[in-house]
C-alpha cells in the first residue's frame, strides 16, 4: 500500500504554512526515495493545531500538529508514515479532545478527505439526502425540512422550511436558489471551511432546495476575500456536472438543476439578502425594502430561496437521516447543531460544531481555553461586527437564538471573538460605528448619517467633552438606528455600541488625568 | 494624441470582455472582475464601452463601479498587501501590526509606495479569525502575523 499523507489545503492552514510543509514533505519523500500520495484535504477546524498533517496507517489515521517545515525531517526520522511517535504526535484525529467533544452533522466530512473527490464524498455518506429527495414530492421535502426545525444560519434564524414553502407556493416560470456565501462577519469562517473542505455538501443542499421549490437555477455568491473558496467551488460544480449530480437530469431523475459561482466585490452590506440580490443582478448593492419578500419577488423579480451556506449544507443530513434525527439535537426553538467559530484572542481557536444549548462560558473557557495571551477574558463579541459584547457576568447564557435575544444580544452566524483585559470598549464601540459608516449602502438615513454622527459623538466622549450629554446622545442615536434602519447593518450596529456602554461603563468615563487637568 | 492608439486597444479588449460575458444573467459584476483581472483596474474612461454593450446608461455603470471597494480606478502597486482590521484581528493586536507596517513602508492605508512596489489596504475579515492577526499578500493568505513575518513581507514587497 502506498502511504497517504494528508496536508490541508484550507486557507486557514495555508495561512499557517501548510504549503511550505507540503513542499518540505515532497522534498523529503524525493530525497528518501519513498513513494507516497499527498492528499490536500480541507481543515477539521482545530486551527490551533494547523497545519495538522495526517497519515493513513493500518490502525487508522494518525495526526501530527502543528507541523512546521523544520519538523518534517524529524517526522520522517520518527517513522511518522506508520504513526511513529514525535513531539508533534496527536494520535487519532477524532480522539483529539477539541474534535471528540463535537457533534458533527453539517461538518461531518469537512477536513477528512480531498474536497474535490466525489467518490470520497459518497464513501462518507454523501448524496444520500439527494437520492432520497429525488424520489419525493416537493411538498414532502419542504415538510421534512420544516419539521427538522432548521433555522437560517446566516443570523436571522428564520425557519428554512417556511421560506421554501413560500417559494414552492408562488407561481413562476423561473425560480432561483441563491446561496449567501458573503461571509463578512469577523470571527466567522464556517462558510469558508465548508466551501473549501466539503463543497459537494453545499451543492447537494442547493440541489435539494431546487427540487423542493421548483427552482432550476442556483447561484452561490461568494465574497472576493475568499479566492480559495471560489476556486474549489468552481471545480466542484464542474465535477458535479460531469457526474450528473447537476444538469438536466439530477441523479438520473427528471429534475433539472444547475448552478453558477459568482464573486462579490468587497461590499460587506452584500451579505444582507436583498442587497446581495441587487449585486447579483449587476446593480449597486443597495438594500431593498421588504415586502415584497425575496421568496415572492427575489432575483430578477422571480421567486427566490436565499439561504446561508450552513443552512443549505445542513439540508443533506436532514434528508438522509430524517427530520426527527436532526431535531433531537438542541434546545427550545433552536434545533439541531450550530458550528460555533471560536476566534480572536483565544487559546484553542477553531470551529466547534455542537448542539444548541452550551453556555457561553463553556465555549470560551472550557473549549476555547481562555485567552491566547493568558490574560483574563474581558469581553466576548458574539455574532460578528453587529453582535453584542458580553462580559463574564453573562457567561451563563446558553447558545440559543432566543436566550441571546433576551440578553440584548444575538448569535448571528455564530462567530465569537474573545478579547482580553487590554481591550478598550470605547474604542470597540467607536469601531462599530466607523465600520457601519464605511459599509453603509447609503439607502436609509439612520444608517448612512447616524453611523458618522455616532463616530463623532463617541470621539467627543473620548475627549471628555460633556460626557453625560454625549452618552445620552449616543443612546438616543442607537435607538433611532435600531428602529429606523432598513436592514441589519444600521439596525444592529447599536448592539456592539450599547452593550459596550451597558456592560463596561468604566471605559466610557472620562480619563482621570483629563478630569484633573480641567 | 500619442495615447490614442493605446486607449483604442484597451477599449476594443474591453468590448471583447463585454461580448464574452454579456449573456450571463446579471453580467455586470463578472465583466468588471474580468476587466480588473486583465488590466489591474477598471479605467473609468472606458465605462461607456460597457454601458453600450449592456444597453445601460453611463451613470448606471459608474454607480456600480464606484459602489464596490474592490474596483480600482487606478492601477495598484506591483504587490497588494491587505491587512485585516476587523474585530478578531483587533483582539490580537492588528492595530500595532498595521502601525508597524505603515512605518516600515512609509505609507498609509489606500496608498502606494512612490516606487510603485506595493499598495497597502485594510480589509474587513479574511475568514482567518482563529489565526489572527492576518493578512493577504497578492492573494496569498498569512496568519498569526508577528515581527518575523512582518519583516519577511516587507522584504518581499521591496525586492
Amino acid at each position: 500500500m502506498i502511504p497517504r499523507i494528508y496536508i490541508p489545503g484550507d486557507s486557514g492552514a495555508l495561512a499557517l504554512g501548510a504549503e511550505k510543509v507540503a513542499k518540505a514533505v515532497r522534498a523529503e519523500l524525493a530525497e528518501r526515495g519513498i513513494e507516497a500520495k499527498i492528499v490536500r484535504n480541507g481543515s477539521r477546524g482545530a486551527y490551533f493545531l494547523e497545519p495538522m498533517v495526517e497519515v493513513a496507517t493500518e490502525k487508522g489515521r494518525v495526526a501530527y500538529g502543528p507541523v512546521k517545515p523544520s519538523d518534517v525531517k524529524s517526522l520522517f526520522d520518527s517513522g511518522f508514515l506508520t504513526g511513529g511517535h514525535h513531539k508533534r504526535w496527536l494520535g487519532a484525529p477524532d480522539k483529539i479532545p477539541f474534535l471528540a467533544k463535537q457533534t458533527r452533522l453539517t461538518f461531518a466530512r469537512c477536513g477528512i478527505n480531498d474536497p474535490l473527490s466525489l467518490d470520497a464524498y459518497k464513501s462518507l455518506g454523501g448524496l444520500k439526502g439527494l437520492q432520497n429527495a429525488v424520489a419525493m414530492a416537493p411538498l414532502d421535502i419542504v415538510k421534512q425540512v420544516t419539521e427538522s426545525g432548521l433555522r437560517g444560519r446566516g443570523g436571522a434564524g428564520f425557519p428554512t422550511g417556511i421560506k421554501w414553502k413560500t417559494v414552492l407556493d408562488t407561481a413562476g416560470e423561473r425560480k432561483y436558489i441563491v446561496c449567501n456565501a458573503d461571509e463578512g462577519d469577523s470571527a466567522t469562517f464556517a462558510d469558508r471551511m465548508i466551501m473549501e473542505g466539503d463543497p459537494f455538501v453545499l451543492i447537494e443542499g442547493m440541489t435539494i432546495a431546487g427540487i423542493a421549490t421548483g427552482a432550476t437555477k442556483g447561484f452561490v455568491y461568494i465574497r472576493s476575500e475568499y479566492p480559495h473558496a471560489v476556486a474549489v467551488m468552481n471545480k466542484a460544480v464542474e465535477v458535479a456536472r460531469k457526474a450528473g449530480v447537476l444538469g438536466v437530469n439530477v441523479l438520473g431523475s427528471p429534475n433539472a438543476f444547475d448552478m453558477e459561482i459568482r464573486v462579490g466585490a468587497g461590499a460587506y452590506v452584500c451579505g444582507e439578502e436583498t442587497s446581495l440580490l441587487n449585486s447579483l443582478e449587476g446593480k449597486r448593492g443597495v438594500v431593498r425594502a421588504k415586502p415584497p419578500l425575496p421568496a415572492i419577488q427575489g432575483l430578477f423579480g422571480k421567486p427566490t430561496v436565499i439561504n446561508n451556506v450552513i443552512s443549505l449544507a445542513s439540508v443533506p443530513i436532514i434528508m438522509d437521516k430524517g427530520a426527527a434525527f436532526y431535531k433531537d439535537f438542541g434546545m427550545g426553538r433552536s434545533r439541531g447543531t450550530i458550528p460555533i467559530q471560536i476566534a480572536g484572542n483565544v487559546k484553542f481557536g477553531g470551529l466547534f460544531e455542537a448542539a444548541f444549548g452550551m453556555t457561553l462560558g463553556e465555549i470560551v473557557d472550557d473549549i476555547g481555553g481562555g485567552t491566547a495571551t493568558g490574560r483574563p477574558v474581558k469581553a466576548v463579541q458574539v455574532g460578528g461586527p453587529l453582535g453584542a459584547y458580553f462580559p463574564r457576568g453573562l457567561f451563563d447564557t446558553p447558545f440559543d437564538y432566543e436566550e441571546f435575544a433576551k440578553r440584548d444580544g444575538l448569535i448571528g452566524h455564530a462567530g465569537i471573538t474573545v478579547f482580553d483585559d487590554t481591550a478598550d470598549m470605547l474604542k470597540q464601540a467607536r469601531f462599530a460605528m466607523e465600520f457601519c459608516a464605511i459599509e453603509s449602502c447609503g439607502k436609509c438615513t439612520p444608517c448612512r448619517i447616524g453611523s458618522t454622527r455616532g463616530v463623532e459623538t463617541i470621539d467627543r466622549l473620548a475627549a471628555g467633552i460633556e460626557p453625560e450629554k454625549n452618552l445620552a446622545l449616543v443612546t438616543d442615536l442607537c435607538n433611532t438606528m435600531k428602529f429606523g434602519s432598513l436592514c441589519a447593518l444600521g439596525g444592529f450596529t447599536p448592539y456592539p455600541v450599547m452593550s459596550s456602554i451597558t456592560h463596561f461603563p468604566e471605559d466610557f468615563k472620562p480619563a482621570p488625568a483629563r478630569v484633573a487637568a480641567e | 494624441m500619442t495615447m490614442q492608439p493605446a486607449s483604442t486597444e484597451i477599449a476594443s479588449r474591453i468590448a471583447a470582455i463585454v461580448q464574452e460575458l454579456k449573456d450571463l444573467e446579471g453580467p455586470l459584476l463578472p465583466i468588471l472582475h474580468g476587466i480588473q483581472e486583465e488590466f489591474g483596474h477598471v479605467p473609468h474612461d472606458v465605462l461607456p464601452v460597457i454601458a453600450d454593450g449592456l444597453n445601460l446608461s453611463r451613470a448606471e455603470v459608474h454607480g456600480v463601479v464606484t459602489f464596490y471597494h474592490d474596483f480600482r480606478a487606478k492601477p495598484a502597486g506591483r504587490h497588494v498587501l491587505k491587512l485585516c482590521q476587523a474585530e478578531a484581528c483587533q483582539s490580537m493586536g492588528s492595530d500595532a501590526v498595521a502601525a508597524k507596517i505603515k512605518q516600515l513602508l512609509g505609507i498609509g492605508f489606500h496608498e502606494t509606495t512612490r516606487d510603485g512596489s506595493v499598495t497597502l489596504e485594510p480589509v474587513y475579515c479574511l475568514g482567518l479569525c482563529a489565526c489572527s492577526p492576518s493578512a493577504m499578500l497578492d492573494g496569498e493568505v498569512i496568519g498569526r502575523l508577528d515581527d518575523e513575518k512582518i519583516e519577511e513581507i516587507v522584504a518581499e514587497v521591496r525586492s
